[in-house]
Formats: structure tokens, sequence, C-alpha cells
């Protein structure tokens, strides 16, 4: 395993190492610079960062007018007020007009930990995704990340990303033929009995799950679905055929996100069973981000028992 | 101003009065109200103020416009069509599902649109987005906005005020319809906003106030904003709701709804005579 890193450090990282070679990419902060770790682009080029202090919805629309004019703006705040406080002007102002304005999501999920549930949005997923036409992205570790965030700027059109707080390992740069292209999955680990098909830290979890698995004869095959939307459902469909059933994770009500999204296709394209893991529709709470994750059942044991649940619903 | 250029945006308002009526009654359904009162302060933006091209709409180097209040599109739709824009033939498309002119203003499918709009309060942050492009791009244009006065109680409209005056946007210039009426009544009683002016000089803004229905005001004001450095100007517009139309004028009603035929006839007649009495 390489680095141990958080997304949002790299993505921060990535921003500054991306700015010569894209002098169109301005950015965009909420009075989180900190946080976000968008505080190194705003040493850095200084006339290209713009703190619109708290008031996100106007930092979208903003964003908007400067993409209307050729630049690459990303905004940055945490997940919780980029999806949530601002999600109407995401909806009207950024993706009706399919402005090239990327919506950066800081802190998502419950590991915001200590700050509780007015901060740890796991609706996100949800809610970015309803909006028609919107690209929703989750890379797992740093590595992941920093490609992402140049096929960003690469890509023209609306799209959110969320960034996690916590350090993380990094697993994809070791996976040979590992390629990152938004809307393709990755299969980090083959298997036949059950496919998790996991978006963020669940990512590492769902390896740990993979390796407890096996340990009890099991097979599972794990995917990195950094794309939420759209949806790899290529991927997803030759999962239900070659292991039929499948598991979901992601650090989200397990309602209208990455679980939902895999669930809408297969019903209607190929019906295996599917055990949607995630917050069971229910706020967060103050605590250490392990101790929270745990106690949300967000980890690689909960994660190989909904695998075993999978695998017995099969007929 | 001369007398000709007065005559010039007077005739080009009441054409654009009478198509305004015309396309909310083909539709049986748009907001006439605020389209009317506006539409003195925006014919002169297009035929007065604006560096626009009709051959070549998103050109770098244009003025930009932005419609705040985006339900007034039976404003801004006519005033680019008499501009050049597209042929006013396609006013007749407004709001239709065969048609390609939304009921709320939309910048991928009409020509001369900068901006889509239409949920109150975000188009102003937009503009401010448009001027800070043009201050880190280096150029010159210009950028304007109209918002309504009931508009104004979005709170995400100050937020713009204060980024605005934060990054000293002088190349940005807004203009605040004070028609005194919104959907409930009477701005003052549904929330009520006074004072404007030393509220927005508070925000860093140069406050100008205007009869909105007046030329030389309307332009002598632009001028000012345009020789106005190192922060916003807001133009105070002084206007009536319906402005045109006897029966619509100042009156909460017209606010979202379409004249009857024989509603229409009168309207036709009244604008009909004063396009015929500026012709004449």
């Amino acid at each position: 395993m390489g680095e141990n890193i958080a997304t949002r450090a790299a993505y921060g990282k990535a921003l500054v190492e991306l700015a010569e070679k894209y002098p169109e990419l301005v950015v965009f902060d909420a009075d989180l610079a900190g946080a976000t770790m968008t505080n190194g682009f705003m040493k850095a080029y200084p006339e290209r960062f713009f703190d619109m202090g708290i008031a996100e919805c106007n930092m979208v629309g903003v964003a908007a007018g400067m993409a209307t004019c050729g630049f690459k703006p990303f905004v940055n705040t945490f997940a919780m007020f980029a999806a949530g406080r601002a999600w109407e002007q995401v909806r009207n102002t950024v993706c009706y007009p399919g402005l090239n304005v990327k919506v950066v999501g800081s802190h998502g999920g419950l590991s915001v930990g200590e700050d509780g549930a007015t901060h740890q949005c796991i609706e996100d997923f949800a809610i970015m995704r309803a909006i028609p036409g919107m690209t929703v992205l989750c890379p797992c570790d740093g590595n992941e990340m920093r490609l992402a965030t140049e096929a960003l700027l690469n890509y023209d059109g609306p799209a959110y990303m969320r960034l996690g707080r916590l350090a993380v390992d990094t697993v994809t740069d070791t996976i040979d033929g590992y390629k990152f292209e938004i809307g393709k999955g990755c299969t980090l680990v083959d298997g036949t009995d059950v496919t998790i098909i996991a978006v963020g830290m669940n990512v590492q979890m769902s390896l740990k799950a993979a390796e407890l698995l096996k340990a009890e004869g099991i097979s599972a095959r794990v995917i990195d679905m950094h794309t939420i939307k759209p949806l790899d459902t290529e991927l997803v469909l030759k999962a239900a055929k070659e292991t039929g059933c499948i598991v979901t994770t992601e650090e989200a009500n397990v309602m209208g996100g990455l679980g939902a999204a895999v669930c809408e296709y297969l019903a209607e394209a190929c019906p295996v069973p599917v055990v949607r893991h995630g917050v069971n529709d229910e706020f967060g709470r103050s605590g250490k981000a392990p101790a929270v994750l745990e106690a949300y059942g967000i980890t690689a044991e909960k994660i190989a028992e909904c695998a075993k649940k999978a695998v017995s619903l099969k007929k | 101003m001369d007398a000709s250029k007065r005559k010039l945006l007077a005739l080009n308002a009441a054409k654009a009065r009478l198509l305004a009526v015309q396309m909310v009654h083909g539709a049986a359904s748009g907001h006439p109200g605020g389209s009317l009162s506006c539409l003195d302060v925006l014919t002169t933006l297009y035929f007065d103020v604006m560096n626009v091209d009709v051959n070549d709409p998103r050109k770098e180097d244009r003025d930009r416009f932005v419609m705040s209040k985006g339900h007034c599109s039976p404003a801004v739709y006519p005033v680019l069509a008499l501009k050049g824009f597209f042929p006013v033939e396609d006013l007749k498309m407004f709001r239709r599902i065969d048609g390609h002119m939304s009921g709320h203003v939309e910048m991928n499918h009409v020509k001369g649109v900068d901006m889509s709009t239409g949920s109150l309060g975000q188009g102003i942050s937009v503009a401010v987005g448009m001027a800070l492009a043009g201050k880190q791009n280096k150029k010159d244009y210009r950028v304007y906005s109209i918002l309504g006065d009931g508009e104004i109680a979005e709170g995400q409209v100050w937020e713009a005020f204060m980024s605005a005056a934060k990054y000293g946007l002088d190349n940005l210039c807004a203009c605040i319809d004070v028609n005194g009426l919104q959907i409930d009544g009477r701005t003052c009683d549904v929330m009520p906003s006074e004072p404007l002016d030393k509220k927005l000089e508070a925000f860093g803004w140069h406050v100008i106030k205007v009869d909105g229905h007046n030329y030389d005001e309307i332009s002598a004001a632009y001028a000012e904003a345009a020789a106005t450095k190192g922060k916003p100007t807001m133009i105070l517009a002084k206007t009536v709701k319906g402005k045109g139309v006897s029966f619509m004028e100042d009156n909460a009603g017209w606010h979202g709804k379409a004249p009857n035929d024989e509603q229409m006839a009168q309207a036709k007649a009244e604008l009909e005579a004063a396009i015929k009495e500026l012709e004449g």
C-alpha cells in the first residue's frame, strides 16, 4: 500500500500542481480554505483564489458567472454546504444552463467526526445525483483524487466531487492496469461469489472485507466505483451476471446514493440480490471519527456480513 | 440626450411593451407587470448603453446583461428581437412546447441572452462573476443586471452585494426595478426593504436614484456608473408596475397573469396609439 493521505489533502496538492497547466482554473472557497485544503492554492496563486466568505449560494453563482467567461471554477466548502445549502443554486444556475463549474464538497459523510450531525453530510450523493445531467464523483484515495481532479479539468460541464476528511491508505497505485476515467469503475480484486461495489473510503474497507471473506471461503470481487453518476452499468451488469449478488457500500444514506443507483439499474437489467450497506436513514452524531463509523456500522466487518447476507439470498 | 435618441428609445420601448403583452396573451401565461415596469431601463441599456454585436452574440469583449428577475422574459425577449438578435416572429414561440422561448430567460436557446435565470436572487451573483472575470482577464467590458424590488428579500442578493464591493467591481452596474409591488401585494407590506439607498451605500455601492421611465435620467445614471471607480453602482429606478397599459398599472394582480382577448384589445389600442404618436 502507498501513502496514507486524506483525499482533501491530495486534492489541495493537485490544484497547485495543475495550476500552471490549466490557466483557466480558478478556485473559490467559503471561509474553509484550511479545512478544504485549498489554502495551498490560495498561497501559491492568490490572484486566482477567491474567498467568498460564509456565503455558499453566492459563491456558486459567482463561479457560474466566471464559467460563462471561459474560466474553469472549482468551488469548495464542506459537502453539507456545497451540496446542501447551495443545492438549488447548483441546480438552476450551474446545471440547468450546463456551465463548467466543479462543486467540491469536502468532509463528506460521518467521518467528519466530532462536529456532529449538522456537518456530517450523508445526503450529497442522493441530492446531487438527482439533478439531470450532473456528474457525481467520490475518489477513494490520494492517487485517484489527483487523477480525478485533472479529469474534471478536462471535462466540460457541471460535476460534484466529494472529498474525505480522514487520511486513508492509497490502494489504487499498485493495481495492475489501473486507469482513471470518469464513469468507469475499476475492479480492484476479482472474485466469483459476490461483488462489493464501493465508493470513497469504503473501498479500503471493502478490500479488508474481501480478506475476511476469503478466510471464510467466500470469493469477493471489489469494485471501486468512484463515479456514482454516470454509473458504469457495463461493469455492474458483468458483476451481477458473474457473481450473482451484489453489496453496495458508501459513507452515505442507503437511500438515493450508490446503492440506489445500482438497485435502480439492476432491477431493470438483471435482478439479483443487492444488499445496501451505508447509513441506515438516520443522522450522525459527535465522536472521534473511527468511533462514529463503528457506531453506525461503517466497518469492514459489517461489509463482510452484508456480503454473506447477499450470498445467502442467491437462489 | 438629443431628441432623436429620446424618441428612438421611447419608440422601441413602446413596441417592446406591445410585444410583451402579446407574448403573454398568446401563451395565456407569463409575467406582464414587472416586464412592463423595467422596459424603459432595459431599452436604454440595449439601445443606448451596451456594446453588443447582434451578428456575434457571444463575442468575448461584449457587455453582458443578466436579468436577475428571470420571469421578466417578456421584457428581455422583445428587446433582443427589436435589437436584431432574432426575428420578432420568434416571440410567438414563447412558453410553447414546440418552441424555444422558455418561460424564464434562457441562454442556450435564445440568441443574445447571456445567462439563464428564473430562480430569484441568483442572477446578480452571476453578474458579479462576469464582472470578476472581466477584471481577471483585464477586459474593459461592463456587466449589467436588473433585479426586482421583491427579489431583494432573497438573502443571496446581499451576499452578492457584499462580494461585488469586496472586489471593487466598478465594471458592474445593477439596477433595482422599484415598482413597489410583488405577488402578495405592496413590497412595503410583504417585506419592507427601504431605505434601499442607505442600505446599498452601507454595503459599499455607489447609489443613483432615477425615475425609471425617464430616458435622460436613466442614460445619465449609466454614464455616471461608468465614470465611478473602485466600487459597483446600483441604480434605484422608481417605476410603475404594468407601465403603459392603463388597467395593469400599479396593480399587483398583473404580476403573473395573462390578459384575455378583450383586455388584449384594449392594451393593443393603448400601446398602438403610443407608437403612432411617437412615429407621427
